[in-house]
């Protein structure tokens, strides 16, 4: 086991977890990917959808994240994202009118490509919908 | 010479006064607090954020490619000053001094022979700057039914820039308010937001280690620096929010000890008045008694 390493989620609002973790799982904008203790410094830009957090003991955590980035280094792991709340915090209509939000955004979209990301963050926001239905 | 029950009635509402002075003061106080946390709990979400676009910024520093909010649109013709202010008053000279700063910034930019925009955020602002300014103020934004300033409340404030920089209404953007220091000391900041800049605090940080970026750095600094622009705005506004109710504090301070003074004044000369008249009183009765 490479051990525990440190990890930041933080929000524009405060600063909503910051400790030692064995194993965050990143809902990167090119796919989801883990990171460990030791891993490659790397950036990546987050979708939405769930961060999941394993620390020691087997306590997981999982959040809902939305907008911002990564960054992996050796100090450890920080996430910034827009919006972060907690999975036992998040109400299913907090997600229902953000799809709402997000389907004017693909109404109102005025070229090809406003409307390709926003169909995108549509596509994402839904998935993330039915795996919470799921769970 | 005022008379005796003039004294009484100017007596009781200076009371009424330094009761609400007081009041005030100590509200301002507690809100203070969770002012001075929120801002305090915002803090290391736009250091980290400055730090990470300072790092890619530097990469792209002089080449053709870079973004246009990181790059400028190569003119300062037109500039866009952001006033944020509070949206009530009592508050010593914290209106004043932002509305100060921008003002003579605003002459300064005309005199140039630069057209510019004002954007208030805050009644107060727009309160200061319309009587010699009006006609540059093309926007404000009232922020009363806020209670407490959310990160939605500085998107909203920072789609509009970007929208109006997207149509290419302006060429720099500055953002005024009030960095708070301490209770008594709040200075009045300008903050160029468009193009970005940084901090040379952020500069320093940057980190030996070779990243890997997913996407490539162009479009993460592509995404992030929109984003950055509703930080720092949302990071002003916490400030200013701090500020505000510390300039509140030490005027109501003030205002209270103020009240206490005139209180004392008052009554001492009450007490002279009404000794005046009972000598006089006393004075009568006994020459009274003296003639018979």
């Amino acid at each position: 086991m490479a051990g525990a390493f440190q990890f930041e989620l933080v929000s524009p609002e405060r600063l909503l977890l910051s400790e030692e973790v064995t194993m965050v799982v990143v809902p990167g904008s090119e796919g989801e990917f883990g990171v460990m203790a030791g891993h490659a410094p790397m950036m990546s830009t987050l979708r939405p959808g769930l961060l999941r957090v394993s620390r020691e003991g087997g306590a997981d955590q999982a959040y809902f994240v939305r907008g911002g980035f990564a960054e992996a280094g050796p100090k450890g792991l920080t996430v910034l994202a827009e919006q972060a709340t907690s999975l036992s915090d998040l109400k299913a209509e907090d997600i229902a009118s953000q799809i709402r939000d997000a389907e004017e955004d693909l109404a109102d979209a005025g070229d090809d490509d406003a409307r390709a990301r926003s169909a995108a963050a549509l596509a994402q926001l839904r998935e993330v919908q039915a795996a919470l239905k799921l769970a | 010479m005022p008379s005796l029950k003039d004294l009484r009635n100017r007596i009781a509402s200076v009371k009424a006064t330094q009761k609400i002075t007081k009041a005030m003061q100590m509200v301002a106080a507690a809100k203070l607090r969770r002012a001075q946390e929120a801002a305090e709990a915002a803090r290391p979400y736009a250091e980290r954020m400055e730090a990470v676009l300072a790092n890619l910024a530097s990469a792209f520093e002089g080449r053709d490619d870079a973004p246009r909010l990181l790059a400028g649109t190569g003119k300062d013709d037109v500039h866009l000053l952001l006033v944020a202010t509070a949206e009530r008053g009592l508050c010593g000279g914290f209106n004043s001094s932002i509305a100060k700063l921008a003002r003579e910034r605003a002459k300064s930019l005309i005199a140039q022979g630069k057209t510019v925009k004002i954007v208030c955020v805050g009644k107060k602002g727009f309160d200061a700057l319309k009587r010699d300014l009006g006609a540059y103020i093309v926007k404000t934004i009232e922020l009363r039914h806020v209670k407490r300033v959310a990160f939605e409340n500085a998107n909203e404030i920072g789609d509009l820039v970007r929208a109006m920089f997207d149509a290419g209404e302006f060429d720099v953007c500055t953002l005024f308010y009030a960095r708070f220091q301490s209770v008594i000391s709040q200075v009045p900041t300008a903050q160029q937001l468009i193009p970005a800049t940084f901090g040379e605090a952020a500069k320093t940080v940057q980190t030996d280690a070779v990243y890997e970026y997913e996407p490539d750095e162009g479009e993460i600094l592509a995404e992030l620096l929109p984003r950055n622009i509703s930080v720092q705005i949302f990071r002003g506004l916490l400030e200013n929010a701090a500020s505000e109710q510390g300039a509140r504090m030490s005027a109501m301070d003030n205002a209270t000890r103020n009240a206490g003074d005139m209180i004392n004044k008052l009554t001492l000369s009450y007490n002279r008045q009404r000794q005046a008249q009972i000598t006089k009183e006393l004075i009568e009765i006994i020459s009274g008694a003296e003639a018979l």
